[in-house]
């Protein structure tokens, strides 16, 4: 993974100090509350409900055990223990002091980490797919271009201030398991006719109150043009994004009042005076791509060792995590591993620092040392040989990340809901566990399939609902919590979003509602269709009919 | 108000016109863009410069031609967080050329110094007092510098050996 050189390292040391001096300004009365609450924001720091949440960025999700272990340290010594982590490969504490951030963030420098743009009107932390570099399907390792952008948008002078927020995905394999069209700007790395391989640009996708699935602008831009074409985007969006009103800020808006057309000619005339005074040379990709060489992989036969079959023959609980949780590597004897962070009765992307501590020993002695965070809230040890199967899955158990239910319904996409966030309009996680209680039997569960549910505690969407293929949105009715629940989501490919099922539904039926619309959808299911593919068969009434009909 | 320019503070030497004011015969005046297109004659026929104030929604392929007559631009900030200003100096400097005085002016905070420098911004007349010492320790904020910009013509990775 990427190390950090003395710039690097250096910026991140200077953010230390210079947060230091803003968050003791505040304290001593000569910075405003208002003054200091985007310097805070663009270091991820929130002051809410309960007390402070500092969100902790996770490069394009990926961890070396050193870093998991200093997370570890920061939730005993800061925190209350735990750690939350998100749907954009980021990590929250709920519980820090405002005066004692600026060690947190001494403490996360000196493992290359920072908070640095995790919140604010600025460009975020970059995402990726969580299994780059390992996948069968990918074209490219998407991680090197995220880092270059990482660094492009660290502190970038320009674009600071912008009307709203900025997120930016990047994919490099044939699926998209990075949710690039529901970013503001989403890369895919594709190949051209003359065989080269650049990007695909697409803009104006998001979730939140106007969710829209993005625009491809640029069906090829070659490497050397991606600093460049990026800062034309960013530069038609800070000057002619609204700032009259934040729900309309985020750059879809400006993409759809200006039309796609009419917008793209923008950026590319912008472009156009730039391309050549930025270019991305293909030294820097060398030096950057030298980071993300491949581990010293071993010499291993393809077909599964003889003692891990059998253990799939005669233990029916390791059977069905080896089914659920692993899946293909491009490397003969090696699987990807998912770690479940969604046992049950825990709120989903939780883990305490025991667990965090845990799962750094392991992956040091399994997987080589790293480890990825998925924007599903769960983690991944990447490269595990088939043989240690057996003995990951025996201690993952132990710490309770073994659930195996790796994209099944009770992996739920959760955010912290009204419990933790000031924003929230009701509570997600008791939602979350509610209807989790409902899907404790697991042939029930294996036989549903592939199933997302969806989770926010309002319709800024952390909880990612839109896409949900079940998404449920808590309202505010009246002081009461309601749920708006929809179909047919996804951020796949086939990226939609899910189509409203009807009037909200009260807090103590939603539950209820979920499990009817499970149960209608075994009862007129095709042979082998998933969830998704019925919705999309049959569309949303006959579940309308079910939910709505009893009440 | 204090005004920091090439490290230290400096006098208020120009006289920021509204637009309903009346033109002084003689001294240093600032116009908005709206009354420079507006009375351009009559300024031009001013014995002393005039100088520009832009907003953050200005355009400057407006007045591209009359750029290099303004020893000094004046972008005003009605808001620390609209970051519209940062983009037009910029353009500014870079696109335009515009070699004179550019100051920002208004509600802006000593936090942002580090990246009004990198964009071109040579001048400093915040509404809350910043003394010259911490205007330079801004603009020293960081001693890495990712990007190209204004400063630094070349991102880090055409500067520095990494």
């Amino acid at each position: 993974m990427y190390q950090y050189d003395e710039f690097d390292q250096r910026i991140v040391d200077e953010r230390v100090r210079q947060f230091r001096d803003q968050t003791a300004r505040f304290l001593a009365g000569q910075l405003t509350e208002d003054q200091f609450r985007p310097l805070r924001l663009m270091n991820g720091l929130y002051l809410q409900r309960h007390a402070p949440m500092l969100r902790v960025a996770i490069p394009y999700g990926l961890l070396s055990t050193r870093q998991l272990r200093m997370l570890a340290h920061i939730a005993r010594t800061y925190d209350r223990g735990y750690g939350h982590f998100t749907t954009r490969q980021n990590v929250q504490y709920n519980w820090p002091d405002l005066d004692r951030v600026p060690d947190i963030l001494a403490d996360l420098a000196s493992v290359q980490m920072h908070a640095i743009q995790t919140s604010g009107n600025c460009i975020r932390n970059v995402t990726s797919d969580p299994i780059a570099g390992v996948a069968a399907d990918e074209l490219e390792d998407p991680r090197p271009y995220c880092e270059i952008i990482r660094q492009w948008s660290t502190f970038h002078p320009e674009f600071s201030y912008l009307p709203r927020k900025f997120k930016i995905a990047v994919t490099g394999a044939e699926q998209d398991r990075a949710a690039v069209q529901v970013h503001d700007i989403g890369l895919r790395l594709v190949r051209n006719e003359a065989g080269e391989v650049g990007f695909a640009v697409l803009v104006g996708g998001g979730l939140g109150r106007t969710p829209i699935i993005g625009e491809t602008i640029r069906p090829f831009l070659a490497k050397r043009d991606l600093l460049s074409y990026l800062e034309a985007i960013l530069r038609v969006y800070n000057r002619f994004g609204r700032r009259d009103n934040k729900y309309k800020a985020r750059i879809k808006i400006l993409l759809k009042e200006t039309g796609v057309a009419a917008f793209t000619t923008q950026v590319e005339q912008e472009w156009q005076q730039i391309k050549d005074h930025l270019v991305l040379d293909d030294t820097e990709i060398e030096r950057v791509k030298a980071h993300f060489t491949e581990p010293p992989y071993e010499n291993l036969p393809a077909e599964l060792p003889g003692a891990v079959a059998q253990r799939t023959e005669s233990d029916p609980a390791f059977a069905a995590w080896f089914r659920h949780n692993t899946f293909a590597h491009k490397v003969p004897g090696y699987r990807i591993v998912f770690l479940s962070l969604k046992p049950p009765k825990v709120p989903p992307g939780d883990l305490d620092h025991r667990q965090m501590d845990a799962i750094a020993e392991l992956a040091d002695r399994f997987s080589f040392g790293e480890i990825r965070v998925t924007h599903n809230q769960n983690m991944i040890f990447a490269d595990v040989r088939a043989s240690e199967l057996h003995a990951l899955w025996t201690e993952l158990r132990e710490w309770g990340v073994a659930t195996p239910n790796i994209n099944k319904a009770t992996d739920i996409i959760c955010c912290p809901g009204l419990d933790f966030c000031s924003l929230a309009n009701a509570s997600s996680i008791p939602i979350a566990e509610e209807i989790y209680s409902r899907l404790d039997n697991f042939d029930y569960l294996y036989d549903l399939g592939d199933l997302r549910i969806n989770i926010s505690g309002c319709m800024n969407g952390c909880g990612h609902h839109t896409v949900g293929h079940i998404g449920i949105l808590g309202v505010d009715k009246k002081g009461e919590e309601w749920y708006q629940l929809t179909l047919g989501g996804s951020s796949a490919n086939e990226a939609a979003l899910g189509e409203r099922l009807g009037p909200a539904i009260a807090k103590p039926d939603v539950a209820d509602a979920v499990t009817t619309i499970l149960k209608t959808y075994v009862e007129l299911r095709a042979p082998d269709e998933s969830f998704l593919q019925t919705v999309r068969r049959i569309g949303i009434t006959p579940f309308q009919e079910q939910v709505y009909g009893h009440h | 108000m204090v005004i920091i320019k090439d490290g230290r503070a400096i006098a208020g030497e120009w006289l920021h016109l509204d637009n309903d004011a009346a033109i002084p015969p003689s001294g240093q005046v600032t116009v908005s863009l709206h009354r420079w297109q507006a009375e351009r004659t009559a300024l031009m026929a001013r014995p002393e410069p005039v100088g520009l104030r832009l907003e953050a929604g200005d355009a400057p392929d407006a007045i591209a031609d009359d750029l290099q007559r303004f020893p000094l631009i004046v972008l005003s900030f009605a808001t620390m967080a609209d970051g519209r200003l940062f983009s037009l100096a910029r353009l500014l400097r870079e696109r335009f050329g515009f070699a004179g005085e550019l100051r920002a002016r208004g509600d802006f905070i000593v936090d942002q110094i580090f990246f009004l420098n990198r964009v071109g911004v040579d001048t400093f007349e915040p509404t809350e007092d910043i003394s010259p010492e911490a205007v330079g320790q801004a603009i020293r904020t960081f001693s890495v510098r990712y990007q190209a910009a204004t400063d630094e013509k070349q991102p880090l990775y055409r500067r520095e050996r990494r």
